[in-house]
């Protein structure tokens, strides 16, 4: 599991306090047999699990919780495709472990349109022909509706800065960038109306 | 008057699932008593196996089987090629789907373990001890064919893989008669194609009914169950491949590699259901790569800018083993282009096929066009260089001028319709050509270096006619099929062989259907991508999907319009000759009150409580289309670059395509194929390349070494495009899947010559990284 170890230690490098290097530290895969007991709400729903250490949040979600919504397209925090939102903010869940998840509110695409309605920016994405293949769009979306809660009215240079931490193969970006621009002009249309 | 379905830009019907996470995708597939695979790979590039000890992997928590070479020997026939050019001399070398002896390249499977889970199975990777003997190795091609390099296979002296040679005209009197010859050195770099989807495989063995089911990552999942039959010994009727959902491919999804066979085998060992999913690092190293040539290329012109002939001496990388479509990628799909737009009266592709330590090579999205249209697009910016004629001006000299039902070119080709100077005229009027060269001079009195690059292409696609696929070795058909069913309440499902991952042709194909059978679109669903409930089809690959699948649809679409009419008569008791058709009504000629809906007729069909005499029940049709011939789509781009000269940074500030595709069924998906296209190109002309050090390590081996585009790094597409319908098939139809690809990598190139050309840079190796053209430019001065 080196690859799953290097993720670890690229998490460690970003700090998160005391609790969070204590279950780094049970991360170590060297320490057998260790589970742990996390709890957390994942799209409104609170979920409980024992887990290894070292499990990835993309991992939990997609194989214990079977949120298989949100994709792996790397293993190098590059893509974007396994981007969820944590506390609000947006996160790689490849990049990140479950336990870190603990006590957290979680939301993945599958929790974006609950109700059955869906959200501005799944609408936009849908109206635009933001998505083609469809593998990077959970990752997309879930990062542009964030972009707009910061900037609820951007350029198109901010979205397209806003986007750099997700790679598409087959949209070239033009319809995705549309896309995000849309949903911004009707997230104004209703607000001001 | 309501509008037309065909033609209109409607939302994808895909994209309710794709944007709420509903899709399943094959990771996203579960089994009960599911386990998981995983591979260990050479981490050398050429070796011996000296030693192989399993003894500690399989006694690791959660580790339920370890195969290595010696248990797949026997099991799995080697991985086989299937496309073989005639008169070309391949060695279609053995690929045994697990490394016994020599590994060949880094990445080549040596041993497979499956465990409970995935971590249990890549922890248990790491304790398998392979004794290796490493060997010299060689992964440029050009290298690989010279005296002394390192062989890789016994059958391939030398290391060629292919020779191929193919003529047309007289390329010889051409450049003998020539005023002026240009050439030039054209390296087309390793790429990794890199859809996000990563590949993936779950086999299910039932071993009682001896069926094996997998779920694959496939873009032909038809060719894979033939394919799997033959490696695995599985009878292709027991067999049942399923793609439904697949996230991207652009050819890299073509190829039945050795993976998804050793998870066939594992399941089939061990009866239960084996999962295997590649990790991006794997698929840098066991995917497909694209392009690798290295080409000596020339065109031959008269003073007065007549090009007259072009020649090229290529050495084209294949990696270690033969992919399946491999071979034919450099020679059919290059070599018969090089004529291109253009009326020439020679031209001679001289194609070597060369193995080297290196991950194989196949199709990568535009496969052999792409670096055709480059080399001529490049030599006749080379040769209006020579003459001081205005690239444009040249090519407008060259075009072939507009046609509409055939034309012959010296390579052996009858390209389809074209106007080509149309779209050129389009393209440079909505750029504002003139005064874009206005402003580039004025900008270079300021120190100020912008590109103007323009290109023409046409390319081949929609394959094609099965004949020719037979005749130039290409181990299948290349028909399409489809079937039809009209259920009692007036729906429809069409069923196709093709099999789209993005493409979106459950919404155009549902979109013909409704055109054609006057039903509303959405009581009509397209079903694709599993064999176990789809007829045969060849496969989504080479802009065919549409030009031949779609062709196959409007035949039976148009046999269920036959017998409805048929039965429409019977019911209004009216002679046939007398039924009229409009909008889904069929009525008497005269009597527009005695007429029968599409879905009337539907639902009396599957009663069938009167039918005429003979007549069967049912309202369903099967109908297979070969065409008669490939189709050309064809156009014109234009790409304005900014260079700094202090840091060799470039910018591209625009982007201008001009494609036709024939009649669009929806404009939408088309304008976003061309997006995603350019795009692709625009990352191999300034980004992407797979790079090896001399020991055949891959340097560029994960998306942080491996610039892909992304979103700030491109501007907007400016789309545009013309009309001309292509005789070769039933809807007029031609394709887009590549036009962007194939198109843009030599605009931006000949853009950013274009902007350096002041400062005495003429050639560059691409990718045009800041360093690559800052170290040109400082060369020069
Ligand atoms: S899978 Fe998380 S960034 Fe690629
Ligand atoms: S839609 Fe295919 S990767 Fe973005």
């Amino acid at each position: 599991m080196t690859l799953l170890w290097g993720n670890i230690i690229l998490l460690a490098h970003s700090a998160l306090g005391a609790e969070f290097y204590r279950r780094i530290l049970l991360a170590n895969p060297a320490v057998e047999g260790l589970a742990l007991k996390i709890q957390m709400t994942v799209n409104g729903q609170s979920r409980e699990a024992d887990v290894e250490p070292r499990l990835l949040l993309v991992h939990f979600l997609r194989e214990n919780l079977g949120l298989t919504g949100t994709k792996i397209g790397c293993d190098t925090s590059q893509c974007g495709s396994c981007v969820v939102r944590m506390n609000g903010a947006t996160v790689k869940s490849c990049t990140c472990l479950a336990a870190q998840a603990d006590g957290a509110e979680i939301t993945t695409i599958e929790g974006l349109s609950a109700g059955g309605e869906l959200h501005a920016v799944q609408e936009a994405f849908w109206n635009k022909h933001g998505l083609q293949c469809g593998y990077c769009t959970a990752g997309m979306i879930m990062t542009a509706v964030e972009l707009l809660e910061r900037n609820p009215n951007p350029t198109p240079e901010e979205v397209r800065q806003g986007l750099e931490g997700n790679i598409c193969r087959c949209t070239g970006y033009h319809n995705i960038v549309q896309a995000v621009l849309a949903a911004a002009e009707a997230n104004s249309a209703t607000s001001s109306g | 008057m309501t509008t037309r379905i065909f033609g209109s830009g409607i939302r994808r019907r895909e994209d309710p699932r794709l944007i709420t996470g509903g899709a399943t995708y094959t990771d996203d597939v579960t089994l009960p008593g599911m386990v998981h695979a995983a591979i260990l790979r050479s981490p050398h590039a050429h070796a011996r196996i000296t030693s192989v000890d399993t003894a500690a992997a399989g006694a690791a928590p959660g580790v339920i089987a370890v195969y290595t070479g010696a248990d797949v020997e026997g099991a799995l026939a080697p991985i086989p090629c299937a496309w073989i050019p005639p008169e070309s001399d391949v060695k279609p070398v053995a690929h045994p789907a697990v490394a016994k002896d020599v590994v060949r390249y880094q990445g080549d499977a040596v041993a497979v373990v499956v465990a409970e889970t995935r971590y249990q199975a890549e922890d248990a990777l790491e304790l398998i001890e392979v004794g290796y003997e490493p060997l010299p190795a060689v992964v440029n091609p050009v290298a690989a064919m010279a005296d002394g390099a390192p062989q890789l296979h016994e059958d391939a002296p030398g290391n060629q893989a292919f020779h191929w040679v193919a003529t047309g005209g007289d390329p010889d009197a051409a450049f003998a008669e020539a005023d002026v010859v240009v050439s030039d050195t054209i390296v087309q770099q390793r790429l990794v194609p890199n859809a996000m989807e990563p590949r993936s495989a779950l086999a299910n063995w039932l071993g009682s009914m001896g069926e094996l089911t997998i779920w694959s990552t496939s873009q032909n999942p038809h060719i894979c169950r033939f394919l799997t039959s033959l490696i695995t010994g599985v009878p292709e009727h027991k067999i049942r491949i399923i793609a439904t959902e697949v996230g991207g491919g652009f050819g890299s999804k073509i190829p039945v590699y050795a993976d998804e066979m050793i998870a066939a085998f594992c399941a089939m060992r061990l009866g239960r259901p084996v999962k295997w999913t590649e990790t991006r690092s794997e698929n840098f190293l066991a995917t497909i790569h694209g392009r690798d040539h290295v080409e000596r290329v020339e065109m031959a012109a008269t003073r007065d800018g007549k090009i007259t002939g072009v020649r090229s001496v290529v050495h084209a990388g294949m990696g270690a083993y033969l992919s399946t479509a491999a071979p034919g990628v450099p020679t059919i799909l290059h070599g018969l282009m090089y004529s291109g737009p253009y009326a020439l009266t020679g031209t001679r592709a001289d194609i070597y096929g060369v193995f080297t330590n290196a991950t194989p090579v196949d199709a990568y999205r535009g496969a052999g066009r792409p670096e055709a249209t480059f080399l001529l697009e490049r030599l006749v910016d080379l040769v209006a260089a020579e003459l001081d004629l205005d690239p444009v001006e040249l090519r407008r000299r060259n075009l072939i001028p507009k046609f509409d039902s055939g034309y012959d070119v010296v390579p052996g080709l009858t390209y389809d319709s074209g106007d080509y100077e149309g779209a050129l005229d389009m393209a440079l009027e909505h750029v504002g050509y003139a005064g874009l060269r206005e402003e580039q001079a004025s900008a270079r009195e300021r120190g100020q270096y912008v590109g103007i690059g323009v290109s023409c292409y046409c390319e081949i696609c929609g394959l094609g006619p099965s004949q020719v696929a037979g005749a130039v070795g290409f181990g299948g058909g290349l028909w399409e099929s489809a079937v039809v069913r009209f259920h009692p309440s007036g729906k429809v499902n069409a069923y196709v062989g093709v099999s789209p991952h993005g493409q979106g042709e459950e919404t155009t194909f549902a979109q013909v259907v409704s055109d054609t059978l006057g039903v509303p679109v959405e009581d009509v669903d397209i079903v694709h991508g599993d064999t176990g409930n789809t007829p045969m089809g060849w496969g989504t690959y080479g802009s065919r999907t549409t030009a031949v699948g779609a062709g196959a649809l409007f035949l039976g679409l148009n046999k269920i319009k036959d017998k409805a009419r048929a039965l429409a008569a019977h019911l209004l008791e009216a002679a046939e000759a007398d039924i009229e058709y409009a909008d889904g009504q069929f009525f008497v000629r005269g009597a527009p009150d005695q007429s029968k809906s599409i879905q009337e007729i539907a639902l009396m069909a599957n009663v069938a409580w009167n039918m005429p005499e003979g007549m069967e029940p049912g309202l369903e049709a099967s109908a297979f289309y070969d065409p008669p011939n490939f189709v050309y789509p064809f156009g014109a781009h234009v790409a304005v670059v900014d260079v700094d000269p202090d840091n060799g940074h470039i910018v591209l500030r625009r982007y201008v395509a001009v494609d036709d595709c024939g009649p669009q069924i929806n404009p939408m998906i088309v304008e976003g194929q061309v997006h995603g296209g350019v795009v692709q190109g625009a990352g191999q002309a300034l980004w992407e390349g797979a790079v090896y050090d001399d020991n055949g390590q891959l340097l560029t081996g994960s998306m942080q070494d491996y610039a892909l585009p992304k979103a700030h790094m491109v501007p907007d597409i400016e789309t545009l495009s013309s009309e001309t319908p292509s005789p070769h098939n039933p809807l007029g139809v031609k394709g887009i899947g590549e036009t962007g690809t194939i198109a843009s990598t030599v605009t931006i190139y000949n853009a950013v010559i274009d902007a350096l050309k002041p400062l005495g840079v003429t050639r560059l190796e691409m990718p045009l990284t800041p360093e690559r053209v800052w170290q040109a430019i400082h060369q020069q001065s």
